[in-house]
């Protein structure tokens, strides 16, 4: 018995490219059937995701399954499949780092494993699922478990929303009651605030320049907008301050930011520069109670977690290695009829 | 049996503190149950010893210095093992692990562990005062340890380039939380067991009744700053450790003038 796999992905097509081949969820029971009835193939598990449309195949000749599988969906996207392929044990391999998300466009995302078991149940649900392919599914999954809580593949934000919702969490715990300020209506701080709003911040307030920006900003993210003048007295009540003015000296200051901290009785102040040049001096971080981060120190953050996600990788790698050998050895002692036998 | 179940209690905490050391020094540190159960192992094992003391002296264990740190260390765990739950079994027993662990070897080198005749006068007004005490002061050790972790939190915030250990610790907003519950806690204990010392018509002289005044007029004083926002949370958790690092200091003196 063979294991196949076949497809595209990040790597090897672009995004208008991948958009041709993707599957809708709809389209795959029928797709499965298609693929069920190349000869020589015993089972099909289609993985259709954002970044990669692959099939997992069982069977006794993967050529003809493969060859089965370029027709199929070079007929759907009107011009040939620019497909990867893999046999038996570099397949098993392939599957297995792909559950595990060290396949993935940002190392150890973890989105992916729920989209492998997704497929996995719709193939079995269509029952496409051979006995092997139920096998190399279930290693798969304990694999990316075992990866996910004895490495740190998974460990720190990778991009600076994701970096403002940790630091936040470790400023203020929960961040349902949190009051959120964006002073200066640029993409990066609504995309932060977004960020921060899935999180269940309470309230946003959009302050800029030009008051109907900072209107169209807040209506479009169900925030408040308030006039630039009155942004130094709404400090007091927020937690957490985004700025990316492009105003040309510091709008944050010691100076400023003292009275203002004494009316907050202790509570912390989180301040996030997005600004170039920066709104906020570096002084106010030396603030009892004041947290603040620039672009720059986001971004090393942001880089440090994807430094520690890529030196785990060849321990993830060695306990993938574990599972491809259990599975191959399983794999040895089957015998599988064909469907239509 | 007694020295069986101090080493038992020194190996569940050296155990504790050495698993959370190797896993984060590995980056293989997940919060769960291990070192939750090493302490409760722990404590039990003292609560063991602490109990065969008591039988033993037909009072309770707090005759001498070394049981008054064995029983300050068992409180500290005990106070823990109750909130530990809710910082979701974090590095807290990381931290509360060391302490622990050096009060009850500090208590093991010191002679005099296992009087034979109490030298507390038996009173059981005068007992509970001696137990409230320690408990208060067990409260206050476990509000260092929340301080520590705020101040070293706080830091590793406050750098910008934060470590891996950083992903670890409490937010600082539950640890300054967390702080003030247990000095308010270990305040209310202490000044509790001032009140059953009076009613107990305990004789103290004028050095020892001057050390408990100090150290409950320096705990008073950070509560009140905190609580009028005099203080910040840096400062709270900075003055909570030094005062309990005074309190320490001061207990060999307060132990000792109470049996002059």
């Amino acid at each position: 018995m063979n294991i196949l796999c076949a497809g595209i992905n990040h790597r090897t097509a672009q995004l208008n490219v991948r958009e041709q081949f993707a599957v809708r969820e709809g389209e795959m029971t029928d797709l499965l059937a298609r693929l069920r009835g190349i000869e020589g193939v015993t089972g099909a598990v289609m993985l259709s995701t954002c970044n990669r449309v692959e099939l997992y195949a069982s069977g006794l000749c993967t050529l003809r399954a493969l060859e089965g599988f370029r027709s199929i969906l070079s007929e759907r996207a009107g011009f040939e499949a620019p497909l990867y392929h893999h046999d038996t044990p570099q397949a098993v391999r392939h599957l297995f780092r792909v559950a595990s998300g060290l396949d993935s466009m940002v190392i150890g995302e973890t989105e992916i494993l729920g989209q492998v078991k997704k497929a996995y149940s719709l193939a079995s649900e269509a029952g496409s699922a051979t006995r092997s392919l139920h096998k190399l599914f279930q290693h798969a999954f304990r694999v990316a478990k075992r990866v996910r809580t004895e490495t740190q593949i998974t460990s720190g934000p990778t991009s600076i929303g994701s970096v403002a919702v940790e630091l936040a969490g470790k400023i203020f715990g929960s961040l349902a009651e949190r009051r959120v300020m964006i002073l200066g209506a640029g993409e990066i701080s609504e995309r932060t605030a977004r960020s921060l709003q899935s999180r269940g911040v309470r309230s946003v307030i959009v302050s800029n320049r030009t008051y109907e920006r900072a209107s169209a900003l807040a209506a479009e993210i169900g925030g408040m907008a308030l006039h630039f003048d009155h942004w130094e007295k709404a400090v007091a009540d927020v937690d957490i301050l985004i700025s990316s003015t492009n105003a040309p000296y510091a709008l944050l200051t010691p100076e400023k930011l003292t009275p203002v901290l004494k009316l907050r009785r202790g509570r912390p102040l989180f301040v996030i520069d997005l600004a170039v040049p920066r709104d906020a001096d570096p002084a106010i971080n030396e603030l009892d109670g004041v947290f603040l981060y620039d672009i720059d120190s986001l971004e090393q953050i942001a880089a440090q977690s994807l430094d520690i996600r890529k030196q785990e990788v060849i321990r993830c790698e060695s306990l993938i290695e574990e599972h491809v050998d259990g599975f191959l050895s399983w794999l040895s002692t089957i015998r599988e009829p064909h469907p239509q036998a | 049996m007694e020295n069986f179940t101090l080493l038992a209690s020194t190996l569940c905490y050296l155990f504790s503190f050495g698993h959370t050391l190797f896993a984060l020094g590995a980056r293989r540190f997940q919060p769960g149950r291990f070192n939750y159960i090493a302490m409760a192992f722990g404590a039990a094992a003292q609560g063991w010893y602490l109990s065969l003391r008591g039988a033993a002296e037909h009072a309770c264990p707090l005759g001498s210095l070394p049981e008054m740190l064995i029983f300050l260390s068992w409180s500290i765990a005990l106070i823990y093992l109750v909130i530990g739950s809710s910082y979701r079994l974090s590095l807290m027993g990381a931290f509360t692990a060391p302490l622990v662990l050096l009060l009850q070897i500090v208590a093991l080198l010191l002679p005099g562990k296992s009087h034979q005749t109490p030298s507390l006068p038996h009173n059981p007004w005068i007992e509970t005062h001696a137990a409230l005490s320690v408990v208060a002061y067990g409260a206050f050790g476990l509000a260092c340890v929340a301080g520590l972790m705020f101040l070293l939190q706080e830091g590793e915030l406050k750098s910008r380039r934060p470590a891996p250990i950083f992903h670890y610790l409490p937010p600082i907003t539950v640890l300054a939380e967390s702080l003030k519950r247990l000095l308010w806690f270990g305040f209310l204990l202490l000044s509790l067991s001032f009140a059953v010392g009076m009613h107990a018509h305990l004789f103290v002289s004028g050095e020892k009744f001057i050390c408990s005044m100090l150290i409950w007029v320096l705990y008073a004083l950070l509560l009140a700053g905190a609580n009028k926002g005099l203080l910040s949370n840096r400062r709270l958790a900075l003055f909570a450790v030094v005062t309990f690092l005074l309190a320490l200091a001061l207990l060999p003196l307060i132990e000792h003038l109470s049996h002059s």
